[in-house]
């Protein structure tokens, strides 16, 4: 594996240019080159948070649906049993679980974004 | 493609203001889903006048969302007016003449679309608090109308939005746990019909324009305008996505539930409950999980390349998170 420049160096780099380019473009180009900063932003994040998230995300879904399987096996389960109504709002654990997975999703797609409990 | 913008609109300037009448500066202000819509200035120096273009892109979006066509929203704009809603004017309805397709000319009106600025900036300290009352009054007064002569409009209550939304949605084979629980959950607790009424369809912050001493002065974009529910409206404006950073004011981030829900009954109109309202406003969330859905796919699709249309599908774990706040709050 090449470390010289490791991948993070390569994204900051890529960055660090469009940022310098911006005050040259044009209203529009101004605005996709932040949407492009963000995206790249957000590449960094899931390199960085990525693998653990999912395997965390894996191992609580595993516990609350008492079987092992891939991420993406026990999602479609947890899916399939919602659209079948056998789990719903008030099934014990159900809304922890989802807010876990959701909040370790969220800090790699949009960690500033605001909410709050009372909805 | 500007270059026969421009040319329509030189066209144009002396059809609606005489034979002496140019161009005089023209700007290409935002390309939504389905409309795009310009800026332009007409007439001569010293006598112009600053107006807006309204027309449909040559490219139409996915068919997430049920658009009117142009001319009905004309009707709607004219029939508010009379209402005492705040609103451009409609200047011209283009026809074949002019070269624009399916287009209309509004007058320009001065003032603050960006949502972020009017929850943020110190210029509207002033007149924020007073921006949630404005919103009931508004939509009080649309929820009056009747459906203007000629313009025909959809009927939707919430097992409808529900069941477009969620064909949607299954047509993509996605698999998020929390929008297949919003589904259930707002299946299983749909609120019985009442009457429908004329909503506007997208009534939120960056929809409207706001004045720092008048407050909403125009309110824009009727091209999603059906009957329905008037709660849809309600919970719209209060969808977490257009407060822009301030949970803490559910009202577009600028204002209380109360403030909204009182002076809608100022008007003497009964207003929806609070429970109701937060039943739409979940649904608000869970309609835009599957617009940003639909934004990732017209790119995927090959449909579109803008860079910004893949990335808003990374706006979904944020319809996400606020859809399990309401759910745990019981909505």
């Amino acid at each position: 594996m090449s470390t010289h420049p490791n991948t993070f160096e390569i994204l900051g780099a890529v960055i660090q240019w469009i940022e310098e380019i911006q005050p040259q473009l044009n209203e529009r180009n101004t605005f996709l080159a932040r949407v492009a900063v963000n995206a790249l932003a957000t590449v960094e994040r899931e390199l960085e948070m990525g693998d653990s998230g999912r395997a965390a995300a894996k191992e609580r879904l595993a516990q609350w649906l008492k079987r092992s399987g891939e991420l993406e096996e026990l999602t479609r389960e947890l899916c399939d049993r919602l659209r079948s109504g056998e789990v719903d709002v008030s099934t014990p654990g159900l809304l922890g679980l989802l807010r876990s997975n959701t909040l370790m999703q969220l800090a790699i797609d949009q960690p500033r974004y605001r909410h709050s409990r009372s909805g | 493609m500007t270059t026969e913008i421009y040319d329509a609109l030189t066209r144009l300037a002396r059809r609606l203001r005489g034979p002496s009448a140019r161009l005089l500066a023209c700007k290409h202000l935002s390309g939504g889903a389905s409309l795009e819509t310009w800026a332009f200035e007409i007439g001569e120096k010293g006598a112009s006048e600053r107006m807006i273009l309204r027309r449909r892109a040559d490219i139409s979006s996915a068919a997430v969302v049920l658009t009117l066509d142009l001319r009905t929203e004309a009707l709607l704009l004219q029939a508010a007016l009379a209402h005492a809603v705040p609103l451009p004017g409609v200047a011209h309805v283009c026809d074949e003449s002019d070269g624009l397709g399916e287009a209309i000319i509004l007058r320009f009106i001065e003032g603050e679309a960006l949502g972020r600025k009017i929850v943020g900036d110190s210029r509207f300290n002033a007149i924020r608090p007073r921006l949630a009352g404005q919103c009931g009054r508004i939509l009080s007064s649309i929820h009056c109308m009747a459906v203007p002569v000629g313009a025909v409009l959809p009927t939707e209550r919430a097992r409808e939005v529900l069941a477009r939304y969620e064909a949607l949605y299954r047509a993509s084979d996605l698999q998020r746990p929390v929008l297949e629980l919003a589904f259930q959950h707002l299946r299983r607790s749909a609120p019985s019909d009442g009457p429908a009424v004329l909503l506007h369809g997208d009534f939120r912050n960056g929809n409207f324009l706001v004045d720092a001493s008048r407050g909403i002065v125009a309110v824009l974009d009727w091209e999603l305008a059906h009957r329905g529910d008037a709660a849809e409206d309600l919970g719209w404006l209060c969808v977490n996505s257009w407060r822009f950073g301030h949970p803490e004011r559910p009202v577009g981030g600028f204002g209380d539930y109360e403030m909204l829900l009182e002076a809608y009954a100022a008007t003497g109109t009964e207003p929806p409950s609070l429970s109701r309202l937060r039943y739409w406003q979940a649904m608000g969330s869970l309609k835009w999980a599957v617009m940003c859905l639909g934004m990732y796919n017209s790119w995927a699709s090959g449909k579109t390349r803008s860079l910004e249309r893949p990335m808003i599908g990374r706006r979904i774990s944020e319809t996400e998170i606020d859809l399990l706040n309401l759910l745990e709050a019981g909505l």
